[in-house]
């Protein structure tokens, strides 16, 4: 049983919800990545996602872009982020999560990609450009090395296409709130709750929610149907408003504390 | 010749595809069925070729460039696209694309610009059908083409600037993409090149595709035979696509692409995704694009704004690995002497892209045989570029 897999499992037992926790790796250095995601993991998160910088973030709003910037201009690329996991690795074992867009990877190589990830100590790789169609390759790798590939879930996707990306995901499945970029909201649809409910039935595997769940009272509202919730933005807004600031991590800290425990109790 | 056509999801070989957000997945397949339909509707077809004719200005004039092709000691022929409606070859598939999302039923459009001509010839059919328009285009871009911006104004539609990125037309793709994943129930993405996932390369060249097979006709009719060297500028590679498909199963018929060389393939600053790329994946395809040792994009130059573009036509990509058509760069100074040699002898500025593909047959001129005969396809007219073309003549002016 991989980790992501057990978290499931413990959190099932226990009867909380799952909080995901995102920021992107390198911003503003990976040292501090580094401090954070300990720091996230010290006040709640249950899985941490990666970021994989990228110059051309098509599926990301203004707040994940500028991050994604400041992460590429300390030149920040996928060696050094793997060597940062496996740096983690003698720290923590909390399920970490990839989540990238598909040149990178490309360009690293699939095969190449997959077994580094793997021998990192990485548990699993969402690619923002990657529909399963698409994803033939890296499924072959993945399912071989067992690295959990996780696919999203739009509010377009139609019923066949749900049936494709549950079966194709393994680990969860990332159901997106609302159609658009990544970035907080000030409320979602109500609609959301039932598509999750759909898509639960269709498969046996956890679905998170993420895409604009910026406060505490939409994360609860979440965490009351869906197994976990996704956190980008708002946690990245909190780290582009204190550069250089000498209580960045403790901010975050905070930040994660509070989200954490809506989504727990919810 | 193998695979001239995609696969279902649009691949040819290993080039193509759709990698793009889930949720705009759904709108692709929309699209795919919309346009296999109307393609099979007579009446969707006679209305594009009417607006062709009697809108647009087609057909296009196949001219003979006679004193060209003494200097250059080969008969040339000019296929003159740049006499169309809007200066040059765009217009072709905002036409087709804007009937496609009038019979869609979607409420608005958008577009991306680099140089602005597609974002004029967009802001031109949306004003035609009455649709209201937003075009995305880097901020760089905009201070670079301010005449093309203030058309689309007075056209009535909305130039949105794009200050993320490189702010030029790669950094306009990825925002019109975020708009179009934001509101893609009543929006139509109307790409203006056979970029992106698939429809679209199908979609566009299927439009550009009158090009080569006017050209066919014309120069059947006026030589009684068919060229033995077609050559087309590449940026995204539309012009191009347009032209040499209707040729690709004439296999004595030689297809040459013309990328931007810029300052020169050594020098880094250029725009040669297919004679200098490597396989990636760009704006929903996987192509040959420019990018460095981390996967990142490059940012690209060319003196051709038009050309400035880190990716390319996934076709043109399989095109090139099965041989069938040849790529080549020109630089920047040399694509200038083509405009002004094209200026000076035949009446005629061809655009900063078009040169390229001009200035390719006087670099190559020697190895012509006696008898060869060459049609360039004139992508455009170089009115837009002259502020461009002023800077360089007297670069110290400001």
């Amino acid at each position: 049983m991989n980790r992501i897999e057990s978290k499931w499992k413990e959190l099932k037992k226990k009867g909380l919800k799952a909080f995901i926790a995102f920021i992107t790796a390198g911003d503003p250095c990976l040292e501090d990545t580094y401090k954070i995601v300990l720091e996230m993991e010290r006040q709640g998160a249950d899985i941490i996602e990666l970021g994989i910088p990228f110059s051309d973030p098509i599926a990301d709003g203004p707040v994940i872009q500028a991050s994604s910037n400041r992460a590429l201009e300390k030149r920040t690329n996928l060696n050094k982020i793997l060597l940062l996991v496996k740096d983690l690795r003698k720290k923590t074992d909390i399920p970490i999560v990839f989540l990238s867009y598909y040149n990178p990877i490309f360009h690293y190589g699939i095969e190449k990609f997959v077994e580094d990830a793997v021998k990192s100590g990485v548990d699993g790789v969402i690619v923002a450009d990657l529909p399963p169609e698409e994803a033939k390759e890296i499924k072959i790798f993945s399912s071989k090395k067992g690295l959990d590939t996780i696919f999203l879930a739009a509010p377009t996707s139609l019923k066949e296409r749900l049936h494709k990306i549950a079966e194709a995901s393994t680990g969860f499945i990332y159901c997106v709130s609302v159609a658009g970029v990544t970035g907080a909201r000030n409320s979602l649809a109500q609609s959301l709750k039932r598509r999750v409910v759909d898509i639960k039935k269709l498969t046996d595997r956890p679905v998170a929610v993420g895409f604009g769940i910026s406060n505490i009272q939409t994360a609860k509202w979440v965490a009351s149907f869906a197994d976990g919730v996704i956190v980008g933005s708002a946690i990245v807004k909190v780290i582009q408003d204190n550069l250089e600031k000498k209580d960045l991590i403790s901010k975050v800290g905070k930040l994660v504390k509070d989200l954490a425990s809506a989504i727990h109790k919810a | 010749m193998k695979n001239i056509s995609p696969d279902t999801q649009g691949h040819w070989g290993k080039f193509g595809g759709k990698f793009v957000s889930e949720t705009l997945m759904c709108a692709l397949e929309e699209l795919s069925s919309a346009y296999n339909e109307a393609i099979k509707d007579k009446n969707f077809k006679q209305d594009l070729n009417n607006c062709l004719k009697q809108y647009a200005g087609r057909p296009t004039p196949l001219y003979y460039a006679e004193r060209f092709s003494k200097k250059t000691g080969v008969r040339v022929y000019l296929k003159r696209e740049d006499l169309l409606h809007t200066g040059a070859h765009k217009i072709n598939n905002t036409i087709g694309q804007a009937f496609l999302a009038k019979r869609m039923g979607k409420k608005r459009l958008i577009a991306e610009t680099g140089a602005g001509q597609h974002g004029v010839a967009t802001a031109t059919v949306a004003a035609l059908l009455g649709m209201p328009c937003d075009v995305y285009m880097g901020e760089d871009d905009i201070k670079r083409q301010k005449l093309n911006v203030f058309k689309m104004k007075l056209l009535g539609t909305k130039v949105i600037p794009v200050k993320t990125g490189s702010k030029t037309l790669k950094d306009a793709i990825n925002e019109a993409l975020r708009d179009w994943v934001t509101n893609v129930k009543t929006t139509y993405y109307l790409l203006g090149s056979v970029v992106g996932p698939h429809p679209y390369p199908v979609i566009v060249r299927d439009f550009q595709s009158v090009i080569g097979e006017e050209t066919k006709r014309q120069i059947r009719k006026l030589e009684g035979r068919l060229p033995d060297y077609v050559v087309a500028c590449v940026g995204g590679g539309s012009n191009s696509m347009g032209m040499f498909y209707p040729f690709i199963k004439e296999r004595k018929v030689k297809l040459i692409g013309v990328e931007a060389g810029g300052l020169g393939l050594a020098s880094g600053k250029h725009g040669a995704s297919l004679c200098k790329g490597t396989e990636g994946v760009l704006h929903g395809a996987r192509t040959y694009i420019l990018q460095d040792k981390d996967g990142q994009i490059a940012s690209t130059h060319s003196v051709a704004p038009g050309l400035d573009y880190s990716g390319v036509g996934p076709e043109h990509a399989h095109l090139k690995q099965t041989g069938r058509t040849s790529y080549y760069t020109v630089k920047d100074k040399d694509a200038m002497d083509a405009f002004f040699m094209l200026s000076h002898l035949e009446g005629i500025l061809p655009a900063l892209e078009s040169s390229h593909a001009i200035a390719w047959v006087k670099n190559f001129a020697i190895n012509f045989k006696k008898n060869d005969l060459v049609v360039v396809n004139l992508s455009g007219r170089g009115d837009k570029d002259v502020d461009i073309v002023e800077d360089y003549i007297n670069p110290v002016r400001n």
